[in-house]
């Protein structure tokens, strides 16, 4: 090869096709794919949480994205049906996940909805479940003799909370617990026809 | 859009595009005697081995050795060339020196934070009083360290040093590099202050904000600047195969960078996939292309030998640069992106093996009868287990993107293991034996302690086998727990744990192995060892000029 030119322009081709395939096509496609009717917006305290989960490197353990029963035991693990591209309309960026160190939380919030729960095992994971190597969070809490008006105690198990001594949640813990339960794509992705259309005969 | 007609359409042009490029690039294909591969050697200069890294008595062996294989004694090279190449690695020196000693900080850096989040995954409650020492944060750490940190500049540095070799012209403008990479570092260093304080863009490999990356692309245009000066000012006719994959891998960056982190472009699941183009190209047209470019540059010249077929690499390299492209979306096998691009990746995943075997026969046809140099040369040993690894951890990358065995070994740490493989078996190996023939040429010093170099090859080689098996296994284990719906999660996690310690005994014995290289680099710049009580420097000046 003699001609740095045909060199580069040749490379750089080769980078377009690329670039189109897995960037300029689904920026067609799916870059403007309206949210299903069932999902909701965030609001600011879930929006506060979700940059709590990036901060923290959730998303290294835990993915958000179910998949299709003819392929995997997703749902049957109570994961929840196979999402969709209108299904993360709000999330920028996706946090899609390609680690479950942890399991799948795209219905975390359907499946454990009680704020007590997650806060308790985000200050200490193992103290709900035996075995978890999931990281506890004390950074997320703080330790008082007593709580103060406003504070969000937390109800730990017997053992785990220093005598004394009350754990309460930081405001990033809460946002983070917000953010959590507001995880849920349990509505359908195709809305139930209130009366038979034209494709009821199929 | 119809996904049959883009599957079609993307399958024809794959096709019709490759052939019409290996054409236009070459007349007179399978032509055997290529003088292309010749130009790594001045004249009369094809037989003599060189690898600064070994002892005399490793390199008399090495020379012994070839001069069998060829059936007589290797000429003098031409002086007056061999001076040339002289003053292009003395107008690259300092610059050199400046990127490898920055590599070797990152790379203790990202060991230490590698290690770090290692034990971690099984000891979850040991230090967890700090937030930036929390899992996903000094994971994080570890890996933007490495991917910009220790890879780029030892990739880079090593670029800047083959490139005015290659072209027989002094670097042209190394004040640019030099500013682009204290630039460079500069931004690392806020890319990894804001992820320890928990500020991230939130996708994989490109966590650091797009803010600080602006530095990234200011300093990375700025140490490109010399490498175009100097391709454009050029004194031979045809450029090696190195210069290939070195000037596309620094035009290939900027595009994928700046495409990737445009603020507000991106937008949900299309947002994915951008972020696995990114992802998988910053390994296949970034740290790939400069570690093939080393291994085709250090290799034949090690053995004194040019590379045996120059159509092989000419077939390996515009197959890679089409192929690798493409691969990006078998990282989202089963995820809800759009069907047909998961299924392309998938095909050219497989695709990759043509340009992969093309890599793989040519260099295993140019070591061939000379496999014991391996046994004296440093640099080799290093460069060859590291094209090993190439191949090894390419031809696994095309069947886990199998959907019968990605459904497996999809979200677990056996990918974790492949990732090393190529990061570390391929590309930090190839690195590693690059350094260790390009110090002693900068510096006209001689590595102090060869012992040194056997013990951090050995740690490495054994941690890094304990790391990659181990982890293998156990993420295999880890998906088929996973698949069994009657089995609980929990099961998942169980079954890895004891191989989560072996890769932090395996990672903590990589970890020592990067200190004695540190170390050994250090008292190597300082001149600390047995042969400063020789007249070490005016030897080697000579030997230079003379010998090399």
């Amino acid at each position: 090869m003699k001609s740095e030119i045909k060199l580069v322009s040749g490379a750089m081709v080769m980078l377009a096709l690329s670039t189109s395939a897995l960037v300029v096509l689904p920026y067609m496609q799916v870059h403007d794919t309206p949210p299903l009717p069932g999902l909701k917006p965030y609001t600011s305290a879930e929006l506060r949480g979700r940059e709590v989960y990036i901060a923290n490197g959730c998303l290294y353990c835990h993915s958000q994205q179910p998949r299709a029963k003819a392929f995997a035991p997703d749902f049957s693990r109570g994961w929840g049906r196979a999402t969709v591209a209108g299904d993360y309309a709000y999330d920028q960026p996706p946090l899609l996940g390609t680690m479950r160190t942890g399991p799948d939380l795209m219905n975390i919030g359907v499946r454990q909805p009680s704020d007590a729960w997650q806060l308790g095992h985000l200050y200490q994971p193992r103290a709900y479940v035996p075995g978890s190597i999931m990281p506890s969070f004390p950074f997320l809490f703080e330790q008082k003799a007593r709580a103060e008006k406003d504070d969000v105690v937390v109800n730990l198990p017997a053992g785990q909370v220093p005598a004394g001594k009350v754990v309460v949640a930081r405001p990033e813990a809460v946002d983070l617990v917000k953010y959590l339960l507001s995880l849920d794509r349990s509505y359908p992705v195709v809305a139930t026809p209130t009366e038979p259309g034209p494709g009821a005969q199929r | 859009l119809n996904t049959v007609a883009i599957l079609l359409s993307a399958f024809v042009l794959s096709f019709v595009a490759l052939l019409v490029f290996i054409w236009s690039q070459r007349t007179g294909l399978f032509d055997r005697s290529s003088r292309g591969a010749e130009v790594i050697f001045a004249t009369q200069e094809i037989g003599r081995t060189e690898d600064p890294s070994a002892t005399q008595a490793e390199q008399g062996a090495l020379q012994t050795g070839a001069d069998l294989a060829t059936g007589g004694q290797a000429a003098h090279a031409d002086a007056h060339e061999l001076i040339e190449r002289a003053r292009a690695d003395a107008s690259t020196g300092p610059l050199v020196f400046f990127f490898y000693c920055c590599a070797v900080v990152w790379l203790l850096v990202a060991s230490a934070a590698g290690l770090t989040a290692s034990i971690k995954l099984h000891e979850p409650d040991w230090m967890v009083q700090q937030a930036w020492l929390t899992f996903g944060r000094i994971r994080t750490i570890h890996l933007n360290a490495v991917a910009y940190g220790w890879a780029p500049m030892a990739g880079l540095g090593t670029a800047m040093f083959v490139i005015p070799r290659l072209l027989k012209t002094p670097l042209i403008g190394a004040r640019f590099a030099f500013f682009g990479a204290v630039l460079w570092n500069a931004a690392l260093i806020a890319g990894l202050g804001s992820i320890g304080a928990g500020i991230n863009d939130g996708m994989e490999w490109l966590e650091i904000p797009w803010q600080i990356d602006t530095l990234f692309a200011l300093g990375g245009a700025l140490i490109a600047l010399p490498l175009v000066f100097t391709l454009v000012n050029r004194r031979v006719a045809h450029l090696y195969v190195s210069v290939w994959y070195m000037a596309c891998a620094l035009f290939w960056l900027p595009v994928l960078f700046i495409v990737a982190k445009i603020p507000g472009l991106h937008q949900g699941v299309q947002q994915a996939a951008v972020n696995w183009w990114f992802g998988h190209n910053v390994l296949g047209l970034f740290y790939t292309p400069l570690a093939l470019a080393s291994v085709y540059y250090f290799l034949p010249k090690v053995i004194g030998r040019p590379i045996q077929s120059y159509n092989l690499s000419l077939l390996g390299f515009w197959g890679l640069a089409f192929f690798y492209g493409q691969v990006g979306g078998h990282h989202l096998i089963g995820g809800p992106v759009p069907e047909w691009m998961v299924t392309l990746s998938i095909v050219q995943s497989m695709m990759m093996i043509i340009p992969v075997a093309a890599f793989t026969v040519n260099q295993y046809q140019t070591l061939q009868g000379r496999l014991s140099a391996l046994r004296f040369s440093p640099t080799l040993r290093f460069i060859g287990v590291g094209g090993l690894m190439y191949t090894a951890s390419s031809l696994q990358g095309s069947i886990e993107a199998l959907r019968s065995v990605n459904v497996i070994t999809h979200f677990t740490h056996l990918t974790v293991a492949h990732a090393h493989l190529g990061m570390y078996g391929f590309v930090s190996f190839v690195f590693f034996g690059a350094m260790y023939f390009v110090m002693p040429r900068i510096t006209a010093r001689e590595w102090p302690f060869p012992w040194m170099i056997t013990t951090h090859f050995w740690l490495v080689s054994g941690g890094f086998a304990l790391y990659f098996v181990g982890l293998t296994i156990g993420g295999w284990l880890q998906g088929e727990a996973m698949l069994d719906a009657a089995r609980p999660f929990m099961d998942s996690v169980a079954v890895t744990l004891p191989y989560l310690k072996a890769r932090s005994i395996g990672g903590a014995c990589m970890g020592l192995g990067h200190l004695v290289f540190a170390l050994h680099f250090v008292l190597l710049v300082l001149n600390y060892g047995p042969q400063r009580d020789q007249p070490a420097l005016f030897r080697h000046l000579f030997a230079r000029k003379v010998a090399s």
